[in-house]
């Protein structure tokens, strides 16, 4: 985009800074967006309102609030892994983040498979949660870690199977030429808005939404963090900023899934039309048209975590195995057959 | 997990539900004017804007001391024993010429502790002479606990804020009861 | 409404055996998790103390009284009104019900009779307790098993009928407005026509608890099947009001008690009941128990006889000596109260027989040998008030 040239680790800051503050900034609207107003006024109230203009400064007060509490340890705890859990979680958003196309070449990291990486190190924070589950030395953060990563781990596999789906019909596992073919592609003939395969991969869209819903733990999937309201599980040690840690990255790994599947499903940043993909605008209307896409995704995994009721842990367990994974592979199969087919 | 009939699942009405309040709160004049949630939601932002609170609410008791005789009957029936009253006789001229002085009671102290009232008005309701009455005020909230209790100036200042009876539903036999003016000494 | 079936009782009943097999591997046997005094789940400062064994609770007992407040004491030292002023605070999401059993009891012991427009005013505000009270239970179920939606719902709609019991009583949740005799005042000009709109608000409100609510298949997987009562066993613990209802006992002391007492033998109402005995179930019945109130209180509003609302009763009340227990049907189940007199100016005892106490008393049966979330969702549809169970 930029006529510069730039050394090589120079790029890499910028491009770090960059992608961070994308995904700090979607978080703190969303959070705003969502979590205190479009929350609210689904339960007929207002939400902050005093904090700034309508309330929306109320997320630096928040911030604030849990930056300045004591950091505390439980005597037992294991303070090498209980501190490091926090940023392992988050971290596995960020590696998330960085593969995501915002723009013809504007992705953090350019990376030739990168729907594989980004569904392998999705998982990673599988393994934050369970470090705060065995190291808080509490025998129920144990179990809320254990059961959350039987959760994570069991919902990991309706997502990829889902995403084959995608895989089959655009022919490459980069996430750039799925944009690509979505955007040039055509619905049975006519290309009028490209091929989104939110249309033809309806099932498809609709695993990944109820699989992402699982891997955020939130709301009908939340049993693990609320424990039956006892304890709030894997987390139930944590406080200040550590607290503050796993809240960020609950939100951002909320945008990080939504703009992976905004990319997969919504058509990522391109736009339905041939000069959708290649005009230079792109590269400033790109950015702009996956974060639009990935809010309205996010609002979706809010209106349904604002509506529903739980689901106990067993009862999660069968969904996910007995009938989200068959019929995931259904979609597999079918999807197969109708790409030679056609 | 699949539901048994080929019917969209009832967890896609809850949805509907959610998104209809949504958009009630955001639209209260439907969709075709601009938003303005701070007027569908169902809250009232106070200290901004306030209720108006029922003719009848019972947010602080005033006391009408002309009426009152120190018959000490609002200090026996408070269930918490809340009421202070401290009077003195003091001889009123007869009311006829060549009559005998008149023996009345004059308050030195009325006070109601409002940190133990209950709010539930037996005071009001036994007083024989109406020297009690009810009004919907409640912004009375004080720093210190003490200054909870309210003395006889203050709940004679209460008075100018009584609201008239209202009339009653048809039906009823009860006549309203007239609340004496306000404003005298 | 299909019943739980077989295969899902047998499944369930693998899972715990599977979990079993597990918390054995994991050591986790003997935990002993503390429900409460202080918690969100419990409707306030009730205590369960239950042994586990991972996730399967081998016992489990309620600890109570962390909320008495001692009113039967309390009552022998205080006179007939002011009785009544206190006892708004035992259920206090349903505070008139509380004072209707009292000044029956009393007015049976003085022989006195309420006038008609008495009886119909103390049977509106009876049902309007009713609704505002299970109103809540139904969105503060949904609270339970994780839907925190229903609650705010909840509470939005209960201020409409709060505010019509404020503006006939001065108070919206403490009215103190029966006395022996009749009732303190009359209806304001305009109030039964603003009542009927809030029903037809409630009963909105109704159906959108059911379509969050009981359409919902999560809530269906959550409540069925969960927290059985068979019938003889409620019976066995003295269960009443729609815990009984639930488990098909058709009983209600509006229409198999008290006859003359309150204005029911003139309305028109059903009862419902279910086979069921589940968590479900309770809640099932209780949603159409707020809609059958609703239209009570339509009838009530629209059959009002007019007339005195105050038998002569003298200035200074001394109720003669005896002895008289009167229970209604309370939004919580059968409360009752048991006053004996001795001719005084206060009772020499009055006896409360509360809902909640024995509605509570079942819960170390009920909650052998389920999972920790089910404690919760179970708790919750036995609906207990603390204040009802510690008096």
């Amino acid at each position: 985009m930029l006529a510069l040239h730039l050394a090589y680790w120079q790029e890499t800051i910028l491009r770090l800074v960059i992608g961070l503050a994308a995904l700090l900034g979607l978080t703190g609207a969303v959070v705003y967006l969502y979590l205190f107003k479009f929350v609210s006024f689904m339960q007929s109230r207002l939400g902050p309102m005093e904090a700034g203009p309508y309330g929306s400064l109320q997320l630096l007060a928040e911030v604030g609030k849990w930056l300045q509490k004591e950091d505390v340890f439980t005597e037992r705890a294991d303070r090498f892994v209980f501190a490091a859990s926090p940023f392992v979680v988050i971290l596995s958003t960020f590696l998330l983040f960085v593969v995501v196309p915002a723009g013809p070449t504007d992705e953090v990291a350019h990376m030739s498979n990168s729907l594989l990486y980004a569904l392998a190190v999705s998982a990673i924070s599988v393994i934050g949660i369970l470090m705060a589950g065995w190291a808080s030395a509490n025998k129920y953060a144990l179990l809320g870690g254990l059961r959350a990563a039987g959760q994570l781990v069991a919902y990991e596999l309706p997502m990829v199977l889902a995403v084959i789906g995608v895989v089959i019909s655009a022919g490459s596992l980069n996430l750039q030429h799925i944009v690509a073919a979505q955007s040039t592609g055509h619905v049975f003939g006519w290309s009028g808005i490209g091929n989104p395969y939110i249309l033809t991969q309806f099932t498809g869209f609709l695993i990944f939404l109820i699989a992402m819903q699982a891997e955020l733990t939130q709301t009908p999937f939340d049993m693990p963090v609320a424990e039956s309201e006892l304890v709030a599980g894997y987390m139930v040690e944590y406080t200040g900023i550590r607290f503050l840690v796993y809240f960020i990255a609950e939100f951002a790994t909320a945008i990080g899934f939504s703009a992976i599947a905004a990319t997969l499903f919504l058509g990522g940043w391109g736009l339905p039309a041939s000069w959708g993909i290649g005009h230079e605008a792109m590269h400033v209307v790109g950015p702009i048209v996956i974060s639009a896409k990935t809010v309205l995704l996010t609002g979706v995994v809010f209106w349904v975590r604002f509506s529903f009721p739980r689901f106990r842990e067993d009862q999660l367990q069968r969904l996910a195995w007995k009938f989200l994974i068959p019929l995931a592979l259904g979609n597999i199969v079918v999807t197969a057959c109708l790409k030679v087919a056609f | 997990m699949a539901p048994s009939k080929p019917q969209l699942p009832g967890v896609f009405k809850g949805l509907g539900v959610t998104l209809k309040e949504a958009f009630k709160t955001m639209f209260p004049d439907g969709l075709a004017k601009p938003p303005s949630p701070s007027r569908g939601a169902q809250t009232v932002q106070y200290p901004r804007e306030k209720e108006t609170p029922a003719n009848r609410s019972r947010g602080v008791i005033s006391l009408h001391e002309d009426n009152c005789t120190s018959c000490m009957l609002c200090v026996r029936e408070c269930p918490d024993w809340c009421i202070y009253i401290e009077a003195h006789k003091t001889l009123a001229p007869p009311r006829r010429a060549g009559g005998k002085p008149r023996a009345v009671n004059t308050l030195d102290r009325f006070d109601i502790d409002y940190s133990l009232c209950m709010y539930c008005g037996i005071c009001v309701e036994v007083c024989p002479f109406e020297a009690l009455f009810w009004t919907p005020e409640y912004e009375y909230s004080e720093f210190k606990i003490a200054d909870l209790i309210h003395d006889k100036d203050r709940l004679e200042q209460w008075f100018d804020t009584v609201p008239e009876f209202e009339a009653y539903e048809s039906g009823s036999e009860a006549k309203v009861k007239k609340v004496p003016p306000k404003g005298a000494s | 409404m299909t019943a739980v079936t077989d295969r899902q009782k047998l499944s369930y009943i693998a899972q715990q055996a599977a979990d079993a097999r597990i918390n054995v591997e994991l050591e986790t046997e003997g935990m002993t998790l503390n429900l409460g005094p202080q918690h969100p789940a419990t409707h306030g400062t009730l205590r369960i103390v239950a042994r586990l064994d991972g996730e399967q609770v081998v016992s489990a007992d309620p600890v109570m009284g962390y909320m008495h407040r001692g009113y039967e004491k309390l009552a022998e030292v205080r006179t007939y009104a002011q009785i009544t002023t206190l006892v708004n605070r035992i259920d206090w999401l349903g505070s008139f019900a509380n004072e209707v059993p009292f000044i029956l009891a009393a007015e049976r012991l003085m022989g006195v009779e309420a006038p008609p427009r008495a009886k119909w005013i103390r049977t509106l505000l009876f049902e309007m307790a009713r609704v505002a009270n299970i109103g809540l239970f139904l969105g503060e179920m949904g609270l339970q098993v994780g839907a925190v939606t229903p609650a705010f719902y909840a509470f939005r709609d209960r201020e409409f009928v709060l505010n019509q019991i404020e503006a006939v009583t001065g108070g919206r949740f403490h009215p103190n407005f029966d006395r022996i005799g009749g009732i303190k005042d009359d209806l304001p000009k305009g109030w039964i026509e603003e009542t009927k709109a809030v029903m037809v608000k409630m009963r909105d409100f109704c159906d959108e608890m059911e379509d969050l609510l009981l359409g919902s298949e999560i809530f269906a997987a959550r409540c069925r099947g969960i927290g059985v009562i068979p019938p003889d066993v409620a019976l066995q613990y003295g269960l009443s009001g729609a815990n009984l209802r639930a488990s098909g006992i058709d009983w209600d002391l509006r229409r198999d008690g008290n006859h003359g007492l309150l204005a029911y033998d003139e309305l028109d109402f059903k009862v419902w009941t279910h086979p069921d005995g589940d968590s479900f179930a309770r809640f099932w019945v209780r949603l159409q128990e707020v809609r059958e109130a609703t239209k009570l209180v339509d009838q009530l509003c629209d059959g009002m006889p007019s007339g005195s609302i105050q038998a002569k009763v003298p200035r200074i009340i001394k109720v003669p000596a005896g002895e008289a227990f009167v229970s209604t049907e309370n939004p919580l189940g059968e409360m009752g109260y048991y006053v004996i007199s001795t001719g005084d100016l206060v009772p020499f005892r009055v006896k409360i027989r509360s809902a909640s106490f024995n509605n509570v008393s079942i819960t170390p049966w009920l909650l052998r040998g389920v999972y920790v979330p089910d404690i919760i969702t179970i708790l919750g549809s036995l609906y207990f008030i603390l204040g009802d169970i510690d008096r």
